[in-house]
């Protein structure tokens, strides 16, 4: 009887291990999506319908299933839609975009922050001043850094 | 510092039973010195609370960051490559000591790993306090130091520069060592994996992710190296922290007893003096009687 009793709970311990993988990896439309910056974590591990990020080979949305891909982020805007369909929306500097096999998505930015929290004022302000920059700047180096500073700004502008 | 005072004591001691008078004052500023060390290291623990609370709260936010930068290697399978030995190794301590074994920890995992292969392992230390105790050593083996950690919490500017520097080298593989924080009394001394381009480009999974062409990947990897060092950089603090609390709270408990021990000893020693004294009166007027 006791045997009985083991040899049970084994073969429940077995059965029940695929069972809890399956729970954690979810069935073919979710994603697992993690969007951190240094400043601040927006979603780790959650599951939303799309995300759309502007990336350096040019912006793309992101759905369950994406084909794996690396990919740079360009300083814009990522929109998150969420599974109750609220979208938001968050400015990114630069980054990255990773999507796995397993449909995990992870994007990475140097810094983040929510759209409605720019401001659009302070946005021109730092494109004058980074146009201002390259003006001003006589090395190679210093205008590249300036060039970066104009696309960001720019970008800023656009997304406040 | 504790072991050379204690030694003092016994000196003390020696002394009392020659001139009561001058061990009553030694006592007393030993007494008043173990007392303001006291303070001192109470008032760091303070500071090192406060630091610790704002570093923990940086490392939730960093956790699934560097959770991210990391799952890509792990999920495309990246191994490192074979053909060249170079190794290149980061120990995350930082410049200020008084915290218990966390820059031993890092240095000592890294001594090991040197010990190995000596010939083609480099050092990369981030901190004052890991070139100090690998450079008797392995001096030749470091190729360079980064001064100014640990004052200020680490930035993502400070990761992205030290991730610079680094990308600069040739290496095939590479581990940056640092202090994961697990609670305020524990961490443990982990590792994180660096890859060369090449080792990515030769790992097994590579082909089924799309279009990636090599300036993609490089810019990929020169920002995931950025993110991992950033993320260690928040670990490593947050255990130095910790670990500094812990340590001048030991020490405050520690200047406590010594400084119950001293009392009493003065007490006594002043009691001695008294009765002494006293004798002396005593006794002069029983011989004039």
């Amino acid at each position: 009887m006791a045997s009985v009793g083991t040899t049970r709970s084994v073969l429940r311990l077995l059965s029940s291990q695929p069972i809890l993988k399956q729970a954690v990896r979810g069935y073919a439309d979710e994603m697992a999506f993690t969007f951190a910056a240094a400043n601040k974590v927006f979603y780790a591990n959650s599951n939303v319908k799309q995300v759309d990020v502007p990336s350096f080979s040019g912006a793309f949305g992101i759905l369950p299933k994406h084909v794996p891909t690396l990919a740079v982020l360009k300083p814009g805007v990522v929109t998150v839609f969420e599974q109750d369909g609220s979208s938001k929306k968050v400015f990114v500097s630069s980054g990255t975009v990773t999507i796995n096999e397993d449909s995990s998505v992870q994007v990475l930015a140097e810094e983040a922050h929510p759209v409605e929290d720019l401001d659009a004022s302070a946005a021109r302000e730092q494109l004058s001043k980074a146009q201002g920059d390259l003006s001003k700047a006589t090395s190679e180096q210093e205008k590249a850094e300036a060039l970066i500073a104009i696309e960001v700004a720019e970008a800023l502008v656009a997304a406040a | 510092m504790f072991a050379k005072t204690g030694a003092l004591a016994i000196n003390y001691g020696n002394q009392q039973q020659v001139r009561g008078m001058a061990t009553l004052k030694a006592i007393s500023l030993r007494l008043k010195s173990v007392k303001n060390i006291q303070k001192i290291t109470q008032s760091m623990k303070m500071v090192s609370a406060a630091k610790y609370t704002k570093a923990e709260r940086d490392l939730k936010q960093a956790r699934p960051y560097g959770e991210g930068a990391k799952s890509f290697y792990e999920k495309a399978e990246v191994a490192p490559v074979s053909e060249s030995p170079d190794k290149i190794l980061i120990a995350l301590t930082s410049d200020r000591g008084l915290c218990g074994a966390v820059h031993t920890q890092v240095s000592r995992q890294i001594r090991n790993e040197l010990c190995e292969d000596p010939e083609h392992t480099r050092v990369i230390c981030i901190g004052d306090k890991s070139r100090a105790i690998l450079q008797r050593l392995f001096g030749k083996n470091i190729l360079m130091v980064a001064h100014e950690v640990g004052r200020k919490p680490p930035t993502f500017v400070d990761a992205s520069k030290i991730a610079q520097e680094t990308s600069r080298y040739n290496f095939s593989s590479g581990k940056i060592i640092f202090n994961r924080f697990k609670s305020v009394v524990s961490y443990t001394t982990s590792e994180l994996p660096l890859f060369s381009q090449a080792a990515i480009a030769a790992a097994p999974k590579l082909s089924i992710y799309d279009s990636i062409d090599s300036e993609v990947l490089q810019s990929y990897m020169e920002f995931s190296m950025a993110s991992l060092l950033y993320y260690a950089m928040k670990e490593g603090a947050c255990s130095e922290q910790s670990s500094r609390m812990t340590a001048m709270d030991n020490a405050s408990k520690n200047a406590g007893e010594m400084i119950d021990k001293l009392t009493l000893t003065f007490n006594r020693t002043r009691q001695a003096v008294i009765t002494r004294e006293l004798i002396e009166i005593i006794s002069g007027a029983a011989a004039l009687e």
